[in-house]
């Protein structure tokens, strides 16, 4: 876990000054500007934050509070309060284990410990190459086929702990041949 | 030609099962290979979740329906559509013209057979992004009765005539809810959709959102004109995007045609609706915290009174319904009360749509008349056991509600019988166990749910729930004593009665009915340090029969911890003391020779 955080605050530390930051910044403040007035705009400020950032940097959670004078502590309450926010950069890929009850009761938290297992993090984590991170997810609305997982949103059914491995290894192909790709380009 | 038209039903649960692919194979097939007069639309859930992906295929007034539809058989169909000879398999239902209808399949007739649908009268039939096809089928009717020829007061007596409670849980009359608000002072009042669907099984609120969100938007329309409101809220899950972007598409629409807005059809009228999104906290759901969550800080409940009709959203006056009580509303004001309360039984009327799921062999989305008992609804509906194994109890209302024994199964669904066995009616989630379901387990994972979404705000419920769960994992993990269980008992009725909000006072119901209905399996994990149902690693072991054993090694390969040992074609063994009862072996073993004791 501290690993964990410690790669966060170097990410962030990394990219303070970067071009690429400033117009992610300069979205932000886009963002902001079309609340102005609205009340109860702190959340839905948030939520765009993070599609932004992929996550919540301290830093622009600093921004938003002054920009939008609301005080910094609320600012953090806020985003501590809500589990879709992170204050951590998330994996490329999101791993979501749905432990909804009917998922549950057909053995969802076996899939949970396999895929611990296989990408030894834990709920909550990021992998060390950043590919994966694991999440706990309550009812996808497909309790038909339980138990179910879903990466990036869509949804895998009737997922057996053994067979994790076939659904993961496609990701890493993927971001291999894409590497491969690149490689040949330069 | 007679026109023909090929419909993909594109609900969550189609999607999950593939509807997606079958709907992108119809549309490059169709682009490619011309068919003259055949169109391809797209639907949501129907219910039928077991069956999905479903395709419907429809040419003048007849009508095919096709189950387990994968591109082969969406590949056959398209041929059967030039040859004029259509596939014979996996029809599910057909319906032959002139209103004859013949459900080729035996497991649709008993499952559709005794579901009347009110609130889901449109879900998987109509396109939920056509406004058109809404108001093809008697849409907005309900809403230009209730502007042009209407009284509030004359609304709100309907609805209470109709008998419709709130479907979101706590089962009041929405009719009465209505005039609180019309009858407190303040020029600007609120409405508020609750979509927040937090029980972690259920998933009734999300397809009617995402497959007929025209009808939540109307009725919420409506509770505005007999109210008075000005403005509505929809709070929707963020884990719902498909439910939002639907929301979105269609208050657009409405606004186009002038059923929102300003002025609404000429009136004097107006209204307006924002779709709030939720962050993820259960305890949102519940209507002072949700309050505090639209208001943009933390979603922390309050305590009532006052209540959200006196002071809500901006300490203005406000009502919150459920969604499916609003996809109720514009059936009872267009058809009349009677339409509804004709389904009646003890003090409740109407329908319930209930998520099915669980070990039941026909899974899906279900609305049932009230009066129908829980047997009804499991075994001729939902086919019995999907197991084979018997079927122990089903659970209703998820973290807030209880689990109710098969023994009383032929309790009728009502308000007032369920409330009365311990379990709530809670907002549609029925979940169905089996004999290998261990309701010790089942207990501890609902309070892990509450004691985890708990906001922390009273004592009680903060650290009394962490103290019951401490006491369930003792004894799930077979250190707990005959005095744990008593301990558990008594804490649970003080979190009961001392809880802020909600959330605590119904934390400990699926502690208590276990404790009720169960005791013996309790009993069996302290005294016998044994889990009859086999669920509880700790107390468990798992075991080769060496009978049966054929020396194959894939359980020795699968094994993540190398607990199993053994030469091929030779018996092998498993090392307890590594074993962490992961169940891998299990699944794996083709010849049935592990078994847990
Ligand atoms: C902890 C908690 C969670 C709740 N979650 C929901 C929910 O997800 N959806 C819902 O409609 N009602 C939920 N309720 C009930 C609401 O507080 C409220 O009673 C309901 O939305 C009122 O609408 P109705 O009268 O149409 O049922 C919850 C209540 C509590 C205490
Ligand atoms: S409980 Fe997992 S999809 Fe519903």
């Amino acid at each position: 876990m501290k690993t964990e955080l410690d790669e966060a605050k170097k990410e962030t530390a990394q990219c303070s000054c970067s071009e690429d930051e400033e117009s992610l910044y300069s979205g932000l403040d886009v963002v902001i500007d079309g609340f102005i007035g609205v009340p109860g705009a702190l959340i839905p400020v948030l939520q765009s934050t993070q599609n932004i950032f992929g996550y919540l940097p301290e830093k622009a959670l600093k921004h938003i509070s002054e920009r939008m004078k609301i005080p910094y502590s609320e600012v953090t309450g806020v985003v501590t309060f809500y589990s879709y926010f992170s204050t951590v950069p998330r994996g490329k890929h999101i791993i979501r284990v749905c432990l909804g009850t009917s998922c549950y009761v057909r053995g969802g938290k076996e899939v949970l410990e396999a895929i611990q297992k296989k990408l030894s993090i834990p709920v909550g984590g990021t992998t060390v190459d950043k590919m994966f991170s694991l999440e706990v997810g309550r009812c996808f609305g497909a309790c038909g086929l339980a138990p179910t997982i879903s990466i990036d949103g869509e949804v895998y059914k009737r997922v057996k702990p053994t067979k994790i491995g076939e659904i993961i290894e496609p990701f890493y192909a993927e971001a291999e041949a894409n590497a491969g790709a690149d490689r040949e380009e330069v | 030609m007679n026109n023909q038209l090929l419909k993909v039903g594109l609900g969550s649960c189609g999607i999950a099962a593939g509807a997606q692919d079958v709907y992108n194979y119809l549309s490059s097939d169709i682009d490619k290979n011309n068919y003259p007069g055949l169109d391809l639309g797209k639907t949501s859930c129907i219910g039928l979740c077991f069956a999905e992906p479903i395709v419907e295929f429809h040419e003048g007034d007849k009508r095919i329906v096709y189950g387990n539809v994968d591109i082969k058989l969406a590949e056959k169909i398209l041929k059967g559509i030039s040859t004029g000879v259509l596939p014979e398999e996996n029809r599910i239902l057909e319906e032959k013209g002139e209103g004859k209808r013949v459900a080729a399949d035996d497991n649709i007739v008993k499952y559709t057979g005794r579901q009347v649908k009110l609130a889901l009268k449109n879900c998987g039939i109509i396109d939920p992004e056509s406004i058109e096809e809404y108001t093809a089928r008697g849409g907005y009717k309900a809403l230009e009765k209730a502007v042009n020829s209407m009284q509030m007061q004359e609304i709100i007596d309907v609805m209470k005539e109709s008998g419709l409670k709130g479907r979101g849980g706590a089962g009041f009359l929405t009719g009465q809810k209505w005039e609180f608000l019309l009858r407190a002072k303040g020029d600007k009042k609120y409405l508020v959709c609750n979509a927040d669907e937090g029980d972690p099984g259920a998933f009734m609120d999300r397809a009617i959102l995402e497959g007929d969100p025209h009808v939540v938007i109307e009725g919420m329309i409506i509770a505005a004109k007999a109210t008075g409101a000005y403005k509505g809220y929809i709070y929707c899950r963020a884990e719902y995007p498909l439910a939002v972007k639907r929301l979105h598409k269609a208050i657009a629409d409405a606004k186009e045609k002038n059923f929102l807005g300003e002025k609404i059809l000429g009136s004097d009228f107006s209204f307006d609706i924002i779709v709030k999104e939720g962050a993820g906290a259960f305890v949102c759901g519940e209507e002072t915290a949700l309050i505090m969550s639209i208001q943009g800080g933390r979603g922390m409940p309050n305590l009532r009174p006052p209540f959200p009709a006196e002071s809500g959203i901006h300490q203005s006056p406000t009502n919150i319904n459920n969604v499916e009580t609003y996809a109720n509303v514009p059936g009872i004001i267009l058809n009349g009360p009677e339409s509804f309360n004709k389904y009646k039984s003890g003090n409740s009327t109407g329908t319930k749509v209930f998520a099915l799921a669980g070990k039941v062999k026909r899974v899906g989305l279900v609305e049932v008349p009230m009066g129908l008992t829980i047997r009804e609804v499991v075994e001729e509906i939902g086919g019995g056991s999907s197991t084979g194994l018997p079927l122990k109890a089903v659970q209703m209302g998820g973290p807030a509600g209880g689990c109710i024994p098969e023994s009383m199964f032929d309790t009728p669904i009502n308000y007032d019988s369920i409330n009365a066995t311990g379990a709530i009616m809670g907002s549609g989630g029925l979940i169905v166990m089996d004999a290998s379901s261990c309701m010790v387990d089942v207990a501890r994972y609902f309070l892990q749910f509450t004691q985890n979404e708990s906001c922390g705000k009273c004592t009680f419920c903060r650290i009394g729930t962490k103290r019951m769960l401490e006491i369930l994992e003792r004894i799930t993990t077979g250190s707990g004593t005959i005095k744990d269980i008593d301990m558990l008992e008594e804490l649970a009725n003080h979190v009961r009665k001392t809880s802020l909000c909600g959330l605590g006072q119904l934390a400990p119901n699926p502690v208590l009915t276990t404790l009720k209905y169960f005791r013996d399996e309790y009993l069996a994990h302290v005294n016998d340090k044994k889990c009859p149902a086999g669920v509880c690693r700790s107390l468990i072991e798992i075991k080769i029969d060496p009978d049966k054993c054929t020396g194959c090694t894939l359980c020795a390969r699968v094994c993540p911890v190398n607990a199993i040992a053994g030469e091929r074609k030779m018996t092998h063994v498993i090392d307890s003391g590594i074993c962490t009862r992961c169940g891998m072996c299990i699944q794996k073993c083709k010849f049935d020779a592990i078994y847990r004791i």
